[in-house]
C-alpha cells in the first residue's frame, strides 16, 4: 500500500519499511527546536535525570537548536534571567545552533531554521512551538510539542508513542490575482475546514499553485496548517525546494526529495480553485471566523502589524513597500513592521523597503514575534482594533482582552495602513 | 461526582487559559496564579481557594486551540481541575497527559456552571440533568504515559531500561 509524506517521513525516522495511519511509532527526531521556552525544557530535563544516578546528557547537541525570539530584547528582568540560564546551559552542553538576539543571525525560529540550512527534505522536527508545522513547506514532518516533550526528546533522541496521523490531499489550482496569494488561501482553507478540521491530521498541499508557489509562500501555508488543527502541513519538495535550500539555505551535496507514493491513500481528497479568491480576512475572535475582505471593508483600525513567522519575509516587505511607496500611514493609526529575521532585515534595507515604511511613517522594529502573542510589545488599548499579518486573533492574543485582532495579507495590511480602515489593495487606495 | 464550576464554549485557546503576557513564568509551581488571568471573577475564586480541588471545567470542541505553551496545562493542573470537553486540541491534549492533567472528552457534553457530573471509565452522567454522554477514550498511544504517571516518569524509565539494554 502506497504511503503519504508523513507516512514514509515516519516509516523512515522508525526504522519501519512501511507505516500506515493509525500505526504507533517512534520516530527518531532530526531537528529538536526550542525557543524562549528551553528554560522550561531544561526545568524538566534536569527533573528526568533525578533519582537515577546519571548524569544528565543530551542525546545529540547537533541536533538541537535554540532561538531567542519571543521577547528580543528582553522586556523584563524574569525574562532576561531565563535567557541567561538558557545561554548558560548551550554553552555547557555543547549546543552551537544557538541564535542568540543578534542583528545577524537572529530571528524568528521559523525564519531561522530554513535560511540556516537546518531543515531537509524528509527530517523530522519536533519544536516547542506550534507553528512549527512551517517547516513542511520543505517536505519534512514538523510538529509543535510542549516542553516536557522536548525534555523527552533531549534525553531519548525519539518521540515517543507517536500515532501516525491520517492526510488530508489539499489540491490547489488557479493562478492567484494581483494583490491575493498564499495567506488568503490558507485563510481560505480555514474557513472552510474549520479551526479542528485538521486536528490530529496532515494536511499535504498539491496542485499547480502550490507548485508556482515559492518556498517563502508555502512557508505561510504551512504555518498556519495548525490553525486547522494540523499537526503537520507538508508540500512534497521539488525544483523549488532544492532551488531554495542550494540558493538561500546554502546546501551543499545530495538533497533527497520525500514524495509521496502514486497510489498513497488519503483520508480525504480536497479541492480548491484560487482563480478568483478574493483576498480575506479572519475577524475576531478566532481564525476560522474568515470572510472576503469586501464584507469589512471600512472598518476603523488603530494598529497594523506586517510580520512575523507567518508574513515578515522578503516577498512580504516587498509587497507592503511597493503599495506603500510615496504614500503616508494614515494619521490616526500606527504601523509596525517586523521583519522574520536579521537576514531578510538586510535585505529589505537594501532593497530599500525599510525606507519606504519608515518615510510613510511605519515604525520598523528588531526581527522577533513582536507584538503577536501579546507578550512583548506593541499591546492594544482597550477598545482597539488591529489588523495584522500574525497567524492568531484569540481574544486577548496582542495583550489586551478589551482589543480585537483582524488577520491579513501584507497587501491588505499595507493598503489598510494608508486608509485607516480595511481595505481591498485590489480596489486601489485613494 | 464533582461540580461544573466553569462553562466554556468552543475554540478555548490556550491564550484565554494563559495569556501570553505571563510566559515569562515558566515553572509549574508559580503557574497557577495566571490561570484564566482574563477572566477575572473566576481567577479571584481560584487565587482565594474557593474552588475545590477535583472541580470541572466543561468546554466545548477544540479545547486548549492554539499555542502549544505546557503553562496552560501546568496552571490547570496546579488547581487540580478536571477538564471535560466535546473533545481536545492535538498539543493540548499531548502536554495534559504529560503532566498528568485529567481530561474527559465526552461526546455531546452538556452541563451548566453548578451541574453534578460523575465521571466513569466509559461515561460522564450528569447527575443534575440525568443525561449521560460517552467517553472517547484516549489515543491508544498515550496510555503508556498515563499508566506511568506522566512523561517525565516514562522517559525516566525508558531511559533507565537504555542504560542497562547497553
Amino acid at each position: 500500500m502506497g504511503m503519504t509524506v508523513a507516512e514514509k517521513i515516519l516509516a523512515r525516522a522508525s526504522g519501519l519499511a512501511s507505516v500506515k495511519a493509525g500505526d504507533v511509532v517512534e520516530p527518531k527526531v532530526d531537528l529538536a527546536m526550542s525557543h524562549e521556552n528551553a528554560a522550561l525544557v531544561i526545568n524538566q530535563f534536569l527533573e528526568v535525570f533525578q533519582g537515577t544516578g546519571v548524569k544528565p546528557k543530551i542525546w545529540d547537541p547537533s541536533k538541537v537548536t535554540i532561538i531567542f525570539d519571543h521577547r528580543v530584547p528582553a522586556e523584563s528582568p524574569k525574562t532576561a534571567s531565563n535567557q541567561k540560564k538558557v545561554r548558560e546551559f548551550v554553552a555547557s552542553n555543547g549546543i552551537d545552533r544557538f541564535h542568540d538576539i543578534r542583528g545577524d543571525v537572529g530571528g524568528i525560529c521559523h525564519q531561522i531554521l530554513p535560511e540556516s540550512g537546518y531543515v531537509r527534505p524528509g527530517n523530522v522536527v519536533a519544536g516547542t512551538d506550534s507553528h512549527t508545522t512551517s517547516h513542511g513547506a520543505l517536505s519534512a514532518f514538523a510538529f509543535g510539542i510542549g516542553a516536557t516533550e522536548m525534555a523527552s526528546v533531549w534525553v531519548l533522541g525519539t518521540a515517543l508513542n507517536v500515532e501516525v496521523p491520517p492526510t488530508i490531499k489539499v489540491v490547489v489550482k488557479g493562478r492567484f490575482r494581483k494583490f491575493v496569494g498564499p495567506k488568503d488561501l490558507i485563510l481560505h482553507l480555514i474557513g472552510k475546514i474549520s479551526a479542528q478540521g485538521a486536528n490530529f491530521k496532515v494536511l499535504e498541499f498539491h496542485g499547480s499553485t502550490v507548485r508556482a508557489m515559492s518556498t517563502s509562500g508555502r512557508l505561510v501555508i504551512c504555518n498556519m496548517s495548525v490553525e486547522a488543527g494540523a499537526t503537520a502541513g507538508i508540500v512534497p519538495a521539488d525544483r523549488e525546494t532544492i532551488r531554495y535550500l542550494r540558493k538561500e539555505a546554502g546546501i551543499k551535496g545530495e538533497i533527497e526529495l520525500a514524495a509521496p507514493d502514486r497510489d498513497a491513500v488519503y483520508e480525504q481528497v480536497m479541492k480548491i480553485d484560487v482563480s478568483k479568491l478574493e483576498p480575506q480576512v479572519a475577524c475576531p475572535h478566532t481564525v476560522d471566523n474568515v470572510k472576503p475582505v469586501a464584507s469589512v471593508i471600512g472598518t476603523k483600525i488603530n494598529q497594523v502589524v506586517i510580520g512575523s513567522c507567518t508574513n515578515g519575509r522578503l516577498d512580504d516587505l516587498e509587497i507592503a513597500a511597493t503599495i506603500l511607496k510615496g504614500k503616508k500611514v494614515a494619521q490616526k493609526t500606527r504601523m509596525l513592521v517586523f521583519p522574520a529575521s536579521g537576514r531578510i532585515y538586510a535585505q529589505a534595507l537594501a532593497k530599500g523597503y525599510i525606507g519606504t515604511f519608515m518615510k510613510a511613517g511605519a515604525v520598523v522594529m528588531n526581527p522577533g514575534c513582536g507584538p503577536c502573542l501579546g507578550v512583548h510589545e506593541g499591546a492594544l488599548g482597550d477598545g482597539e482594533v488591529a489588523l495584522s499579518t500574525t497567524n492568531r486573533n484569540f481574544k486577548g492574543r496582542m495583550g489586551n482582552p478589551k482589543s480585537e485582532v483582524y488577520l491579513c495579507s501584507p497587501a491588505v495590511a499595507a493598503a489598510s495602513a494608508i486608509t485607516g480602515v480595511i481595505t481591498n489593495p485590489r480596489k486601489g487606495v485613494r | 461526582m464533582a461540580s461544573v464550576v466553569l462553562k466554556l464554549g468552543d475554540d478555548i485557546s490556550t491564550d484565554v487559559i494563559y495569556p501570553g503576557r505571563y510566559m515569562a513564568t515558566v515553572l509549574p509551581t508559580e503557574t497557577p496564579q495566571f490561570a484564566f488571568a482574563d477572566h477575572a471573577e473566576f481567577n479571584a475564586k481560584l487565587k482565594a481557594k474557593q474552588i475545590p480541588a477535583g472541580s470541572i471545567i466543561v468546554g466545548g470542541k477544540n479545547f486548549g486551540c492554539g499555542s502549544s505553551r505546557e503553562q496552560a496545562v501546568s496552571t490547570l493542573k496546579g488547581h487540580d481541575l478536571i477538564i471535560v470537553a466535546e473533545s481536545f486540541a492535538r498539543i493540548f491534549l499531548q502536554n495534559s497527559i504529560n503532566l498528568g492533567l485529567r481530561t474527559v472528552a465526552a461526546t455531546g457534553i452538556e452541563a451548566a456552571e453548578g451541574d453534578e457530573l460523575e465521571i466513569g471509565g466509559e461515561e460522564v452522567i450528569n447527575a443534575t440533568t440525568g443525561k449521560r454522554f460517552r467517553i472517547e477514550p484516549l489515543p491508544k498511544a498515550r496510555q503508556a504515559i498515563v499508566d506511568a504517571g506522566g512523561l517525565i516518569a516514562y522517559t525516566r524509565k525508558r531511559l533507565l531500561e537504555r542504560m542497562r539494554a547497553g
